[in-house]
């Protein structure tokens, strides 16, 4: 191609055609989530998403009130599952007492750095999780198999802190299930796999359970590797045949501090923003942003059995 | 067994266990079974799919499709199982590509013909039969994994009181606050992971009860068989020795990211 290119609007594809963002209806409410601890993490990684950090204050702390609220209008929507995020749901003093109220409702995930794991928190969780009859999952998120490939996203000294995390669970009686980000090339995928495995072996985890995540290239991410070309995005067409349910806005919803959003990926989107209520967020919502195309090509990523290497098609 | 109860046998996934399948047909007719239904995935797993069809059509089996039926009768690439792991996922095209190639076309045409669920009402008892669940025969309800809530939703949405599936590998059983009872009824085809070599099914009692209000109980039934000659069987075919332990020690050594915290630590991988 010769000469400066055009500028590629939006809902164009790559090759020209009109394509406007197609709308994906919320089928149920299988799942709940909830920014316990806003944006706020003590720690900065170089990929997240939603720029999280000890002061990006967009998102603030959800109360224990409010929680609990959530937990019993969730009733009526007929809800499966609970997640909890942020941030780093750990810095909020009252966790163990959401996931108890959670856990008498149904299953409940917890999305974790691992590295502020302290037993005031997490004897009464273990013990929380030890009585329900649902599971408590605790997703650890680790970037790499090493000091050297973690901590360059996560910080110094972060491996070894969610590796003693890792531990620590193990001998609460979890069974972690370890997540990372593909912040390396797909074709040493199955390598990392590896090293990934043999490195938790070494802390006791003899059958690890393991997800990789795609990189969401938004927020800080963008930055750092880059953000998403211009054909990266959801058509109509890419949505024939497709079975929605794969999408995560079409079972879920997000319980922030303002109000509730599409999902938990979208939050620093004002359009992501669906209402105060449930039943104003029970919308449909327009594929519109190019986050929108991971999940697409994934399938759910946030869930706990999504991830890379699923066949969504 | 008084003569106002009405008493099914429900099976679930078959796996290609055809010796598990003859046990639980026999054992359900002693028990007095007066219908025997079977809710999908007929194939993987275990060897020579096509043993397990005649055994069904000659025992009057009442029979739907699961997913790897499905994907099976249509042709497609895979068992609509949507692991992510490389292991499982490896094995899980191991399985079916070896089932697919060993189904007959004959059987295809007729698994591919079998509803998607199946109802029965009886003493005013609405019977659901599905393979995942009533909406998605391909989800996995899991007993830690699933909200009595959610259970209550589904009852609501498929005016079902009773809803019966299979799917995970491990039955379970939860009575509703309306209720209603839901029931994974557990597989023929593979042990529960639970380090014993038996199969499991469901027998379902529906009655009116003294007060003329419709009563359901549901009882997992273990079934043993000779787990021995299957395994036999599945060397002869070349089947992976790791699902031969599975049909030897009971425990589960594939196809285990998908369990939730609480099945998964009861294994032993």
């Amino acid at each position: 191609m010769s000469g400066s290119a055009l500028p590629i609007e939006p809902h164009l594809t790559r090759f020209g055609e009109t394509s406007e963002a197609p709308s994906v209806a919320l089928d149920h409410l299988d799942t709940l989530w909830f920014q316990v601890t806003g944006t706020i993490c003590n720690l900065k990684c170089t990929h997240c998403f939603i720029s999280c950090s000890p002061h990006n204050h967009t998102f603030e702390f959800l109360s224990l009130e409010d929680v609990e609220s959530w937990l019993t209008r969730s009733a009526d929507w007929g809800v499966k599952e609970f997640y909890f995020t942020g941030g780093e749901p750990f810095m909020h003093v009252d966790l163990p007492r959401m996931l108890e109220l959670a856990l008498e409702r149904g299953p409940a995930s917890v999305l974790t750095n691992g590295t502020l794991l302290p037993a005031r928190s997490l004897d009464p969780i273990a013990r929380a999780a030890e009585r329900s009859s649902y599971s408590l999952e605790i997703r650890v998120s680790i970037d790499g198999p090493s000091a050297e490939t973690n901590d360059p996203i996560r910080g110094e000294g972060t491996f070894e802190r969610a590796m003693e995390g890792v531990a620590k669970l193990l001998a609460a009686g979890f069974l972690p299930i370890v997540t990372a980000t593909q912040v390396w090339a797909p074709e040493v995928d199955e390598e990392v796999r590896q090293a990934f495995v043999a490195r938790l072996r070494d802390v006791g985890y003899e059958n690890p359970r393991l997800k990789i995540l795609p990189s969401l290239r938004i927020g800080r991410e963008a930055l750092r590797d880059r953000g998403y070309d211009e054909y990266e995005h959801v058509t109509a067409e890419m949505l024939e045949d497709y079975d929605e349910r794969q999408l995560l806005c079409a079972s879920s919803r997000v319980i922030t501090n303002r109000g509730v959003y599409v999902c938990p990926i979208l939050i620093e989107s004002e359009t992501a923003r669906l209402g105060d209520t449930l039943e104003e967020a029970a919308v449909p919502y327009r594929l519109d942003k190019p986050a929108c195309y991971t999940c697409w090509l994934h399938g759910a990523i946030c869930s706990n059995y999504g991830g890379i290497g699923r066949d969504v098609g | 067994m008084s003569a106002d109860v009405h008493r099914i046998a429900v099976f679930g996934g078959v796996y290609s266990n055809h010796l598990a399948l003859a046990a639980a047909i026999t054992d359900a007719r002693e028990r007095g079974a007066q219908e025997l239904y079977c809710l999908g995935d007929f194939g993987a797993f275990g060897p020579n799919p096509d043993k397990v069809f005649p055994l069904l059509v000659d025992a009057d089996v009442k029979a739907m499709r699961g997913n790897y039926d499905d994907s099976i009768a249509r042709g497609l690439d895979d068992c609509q199982c949507g692991y992510t792991d490389p292991r499982d996922n490896y094995f899980a095209r191991l399985s079916y590509r070896y089932t697919y190639r060993k189904t007959s076309d004959r059987w295809r045409t007729w698994m591919g013909e079998l509803p998607a669920r199946l109802t029965l009402d009886r003493h005013g008892v609405r019977v659901l039969f599905c393979h995942g669940s009533p909406r998605q025969m391909n989800e996995f309800l899991w007993e830690s994994a699933t909200s009595t809530q959610f259970l209550t939703y589904l009852g609501r949405e498929y005016e079902a009181d009773v809803i019966l599936g299979t799917h995970t590998g491990i039955h379970w059983q939860r009575r509703l606050p309306s209720g209603g009872v839901f029931a994974n009824v557990g597989v023929l085809g593979r042990p529960a992971n639970d380090g014993r070599t038996d199969v499991w099914y469901a027998l379902v009692d529906i009655a009116t009860a003294s007060g003329g209000q419709p009563q359901t109980r549901v009882e997992f039934v273990p079934v043993a068989y000779d787990h021995e000659r299957l395994a036999a069987e599945m060397r002869e075919e070349n089947l992976p020795a790791e699902f031969i332990e599975t049909i030897t020690t009971g425990w589960w050594t594939t196809c285990l990211e998908v369990l939730p915290a609480k099945e998964r630590a009861r294994g032993r991988f």
